[in-house]
């Protein structure tokens, strides 16, 4: 008998189906992907199998939990089994822990108020549950609140929450989706070792988790089922056309075309650049540091880093956002001066942005055809309405959406219509260079994949250079000539994208590349995780930055930073590279 | 309209529109007039047998068009107070938010210090300084209500100025005053519409507040707070004098409540969407 069984499950609100005739069953300590894009009923799912869905939606079928059912069970019932013998992880661990509470009062409530432990031996338990989930300094971390741990430690507490009880079933939504990549791989291989008898429903957007992971593998799309089967087996000979689109768009680090590096002139570049940020009481946050980066003419270079890299903070001084603290960025030959206001009109036009949340990159209250216009407006301010509001149809027409689509509103696209407009506005005045700040993060892989197809089409016909920041490796490696790793703050390396990804110079990079999960079972055991986590920027460790973390670390390491160095036709800051670089 | 689809909205507006409509009209149609005295009809009863539909006060004036009046001045003074809390208050928040730094403290301090004034020292000033008319209501409410407005106006100013759609514009480089019109201003009319619905009401209630108090609106004229502050007088003999017009106030308010209520939530839906 199967721990866990839906059959025909429907979830409706209103007339809308959210899920529909979902059936499977999860097994006695299996692990199980669920797997889908965004709007696909994953998380529907989870919450309809917790009892959790609000008020208005309408949940038929059944649901059996260990022979009983529990669809629409009263709420005495259902408490017996939430956090008991089924417990969730949700995506933010942020917004699932309380800002008020200490970590150490949140997890013995739990056992309280299920009777587990008594309130002496509670305490106990819960640190030993910590240190078992590899929190560093249990005791000290019982007594500190949810803001004062960083997100990967965060989602440490919420799977010790959960595991807590010992349930019988743990369901994880995305768990990993709001963490660096290094981090990621430490969960999942904490959740994969944790497990013992308990089943995992593993529900995330991201084949990669899945592949080295789960047993089973379920692929969602518009609230159906439409494949199920051993993931080995769906992946090798997938049976349904969404699982081989969702396949096929699922980016890869080890297969795929590479851009050659190009030739030419600098049409960007940041010389030297630093930004600070005075911080509150703390002195002074150095978010970047002595950095140079310059992009061709045709050329995309992508920015690479986990969250406190400081790649926004370069960003936003690239685009005058924030003013440069020493160092200075040229376009086109001229200095451009450290604030927007000192830029004329004509870099404006050359130098566009998209942003990384295309809904909210957009004004709600503007229809898609002036979003457009606004930037020919502001330009070309003699141009008569009627040429200009056949440029805005022809830039639409050329970033793949029709004219119907000129009087929509923003919240009538979807995410990845709306950065089509994003991008249809940063085009139109035919700029030199796009900065894209996480441009495809918030978009699923399907729609991704097309969104930087787009732009490299823009880029073959116009000569556009890109300057593509993403936390993603497997998607710089697809736009990317050049690929810059930054880790806190300072350049890592520098290198062409051939060479990169085929050789890492800095032990960071190769730790970054392991770190991504690979969309293939076959292909499992090829990656690993980074140990630690990356260091708070007002603190940074002596020396190398990365040393803590660094497995071939030295004396020399911990005392004396490296320089940035030209090694072969990439620059590195590593006093090891090329000692490294001969074993391998 | 999908604000009509609301039956909340379909009702308070409704009533809100009879009363105007009523009050404006009834005394045109009515043969009485709000100065008439009639001693020989002193405190009669409301009724539809007598010439007064809803009876007369201690002067024998009618108390349909005395109250009818009354109506029309007290949404006088919420309409123009309202409007002036919009256009000060508006204009003067997204300006101070998107400004910000130096500009918008000095701006924010000078709210909070007219904050800091009692209310009712600052109309007894105006009324020692000024001879007592009819626009000193309408200077005094309007100059207290307008800071709320503007305090909140500035605070949704400040989230909108991070959000990307503004930080596009200003890369772009468009005008500050392009800026407010078009990207600030539209997106604070959910909020703005609901806190004038509210405002409304508050002014209503300032008003009959000082016309209680005899600091506004003076004989003959009249206003609902000044009716009911004459009704309370006469209470044990002529109860309707204190329930016509505060039940009639009471209406005003709850319709002007509801509304903002209503339209509230119509907004958050939109927005959530």
């Amino acid at each position: 008998m199967s721990l866990l069984q839906l059959e025909n499950l429907n979830i409706f609100y209103g007339e809308d189906a959210a899920v529909q005739d979902l059936s499977f069953a999860v097994d006695v300590g299996e692990c199980v992907g669920l797997v889908g894009e965004s709007g696909s009923g994953k998380t529907q799912t989870a919450l309809a199998i917790l009892g959790l869905l609000p008020k208005p939606a309408k949940v038929t079928g059944s649901i059996t939990f260990a022979g009983s059912e529990i669809l629409n069970a009263s709420e005495k019932t259902l408490n017996e089994i939430r956090g008991v013998r089924a417990a969730m992880v949700f995506q933010d661990p942020m917004q699932a822990l309380n800002p008020y509470l200490t970590i150490g009062r949140q997890l013995s409530h739990i056992l309280a108020a299920h009777n587990i432990a008594a309130a002496a031996a509670a305490d106990a338990s819960v640190i030993e549950m910590l240190q078992r989930v590899g929190l560093p300094d249990p005791r000290r971390q019982f007594r500190a609140y949810p803001h004062q741990l960083s997100g990967g430690m965060r989602q440490r507490v919420m799977i010790a929450s959960a595991l807590l009880a010992a349930p019988d079933l743990l369901i994880a939504d995305e768990p990993t989706t709001a963490l660096d990549v290094t981090v990621q791989a430490q969960i999942l291989d904490l959740l994969e070792e944790l497990r013992d008898d308990t089943a995992l429903l593993l529900i995330t957007h991201d084949l990669g988790v899945v592949a080295g992971r789960c047993e089973r593998m379920l692929v969602m799309e518009k609230g159906r089922l439409v494949e199920a089967g051993r993931t080995a087996e769906v992946f090798s000979g997938p049976q349904h056309e969404h699982t081989r689109t969702l396949l096929a768009a699922a980016p890869r680090l080890d297969r795929g075309k590479v851009h050659k590096p190009l030739a030419g002139e600098d049409v960007f570049s940041i010389e030297a650049a630093e930004v600070s940020y005075r911080e509150h009481g703390k002195g002074r946050l150095h978010a970047v540091q002595q950095l140079s980066v310059a992009v061709k003419q045709g050329e995309t270079v992508a920015i690479v880093g986990e969250s406190g890299s400081g790649k926004s903070s370069l960003v936003r001084a690239a685009l005058g956002l924030v003013p440069l603290s020493s160092g200075k960025i040229v376009f086109c030959g001229s200095d451009l001066g450290q604030t927007p206001k000192s830029r004329s009109a004509a870099v404006r036009r050359d130098l566009q942005l998209v942003f990384q949340d295309p809904v909210g990159s957009l004004n709600p209250q503007m229809k898609v055809a002036a979003i457009i216009a606004e930037q020919l407006l502001v330009h070309e301010p003699a141009m008569a309405k009627k040429e200009r509001q056949q440029r805005v149809a022809a830039i639409l027409e050329k970033v793949g959406l029709d004219e119907t689509y000129l009087g929509r509103y923003p919240h009538q696209l979807s995410g990845g219509q709306a950065q089509r407009v994003a991008i249809a506005r940063a085009l139109i005045l035919r700029p030199k260079v796009l900065v894209c700040d996480e441009a495809v993060a918030a978009l699923d892989g399907s729609v991704r994949k097309q969104i930087l197809e787009l732009l490299m089409r823009e880029q073959s016909e116009t000569g556009l250079s890109i300057l593509f920041i993403t936390h993603d490796l497997a998607v710089a490696r697809g736009i990317s000539h050049r690929v810059l790793v930054m880790y806190l703050g300072r350049l890592v390396e520098l290198a062409s994208s051939e060479a990169l990804f085929t050789q890492a110079l800095h032990p960071y990079t190769a730790a970054l590349l392991r770190a991504v999960p690979v969309p293939d079972p076959s292909a499992a055991g090829g990656y690993a995780s980074l140990p630690g986590e990356v260091p708070s920027i007002l603190s940074p460790p002596s020396g190398c930055a990365f040393h803590p973390r660094c497995a071939h670390s030295k004396n020399i390491c911990t005392t004396t930073r490296p320089s940035t160095r030209q090694l072969g036709a990439a620059l590195i800051a590593c006093h090891r590279a090329e000692e490294l670089l001969q074993p391998r | 309209m999908k604000l009509l689809s609301n039956r909340v909205v379909r009702v308070s507006t409704g009533l809100l529109g009879l009363v105007v409509l009523v009050a404006f009209l009834g005394p045109l149609v009515s043969p009485h007039d709000y100065l008439q005295t009639d001693f020989g009809n002193i405190l009669q009863p409301p009724g539809f047998s007598g010439a007064h539909l809803f009876g007369t006060d201690d002067l024998g004036r009618d108390l349909f068009v005395r109250t009818m009046l009354g109506v029309q001045v007290t949404i006088l003074v919420a309409l123009v107070a309202s409007a002036v809390s919009l256009v000060i208050g508006v204009l003067y928040g997204a300006i101070a938010g998107l400004a910000g730094g130096r500009v918008d403290a000095v701006m924010m301090r000078f709210v909070d210090t007219l904050y800091a004034l009692p209310f009712i020292f600052f109309v007894i000033l105006l009324m020692v300084a000024f001879e007592r008319n009819f626009l000193l209501i309408f200077i005094a409410i309007g100059a207290v209500n307008w800071l709320d407005m503007a305090r909140i106006v500035r605070g949704q100013t400040l989230s909108l100025r991070e959000r990307e759609f503004v930080q596009a514009a200003q890369l772009t480089g468009v005008s500050f005053a392009k800026i407010i019109s078009r990207h600030i201003a539209p997106n604070l009319i959910g909020v703005v519409v609901v806190y004038l619905t509210l405002t409304i009401p508050q002014a209503i209630l300032v008003e009959s507040f000082l016309s209680f108090l005899g600091l506004g609106i003076q004989e003959p004229q009249t206003s609902l707070g000044a009716l009911v502050d004459a009704g309370v007088n006469q209470m044990e003999g002529a109860s309707w004098m204190l329930l016509i017009p505060a039940s009639l106030l009471a209406l005003i308010l709850l319709c002007f409540n509801f509304l903002g209520d209503a339209l509230r939530d119509v907004f958050d839906a939109r927005q959530s969407k």
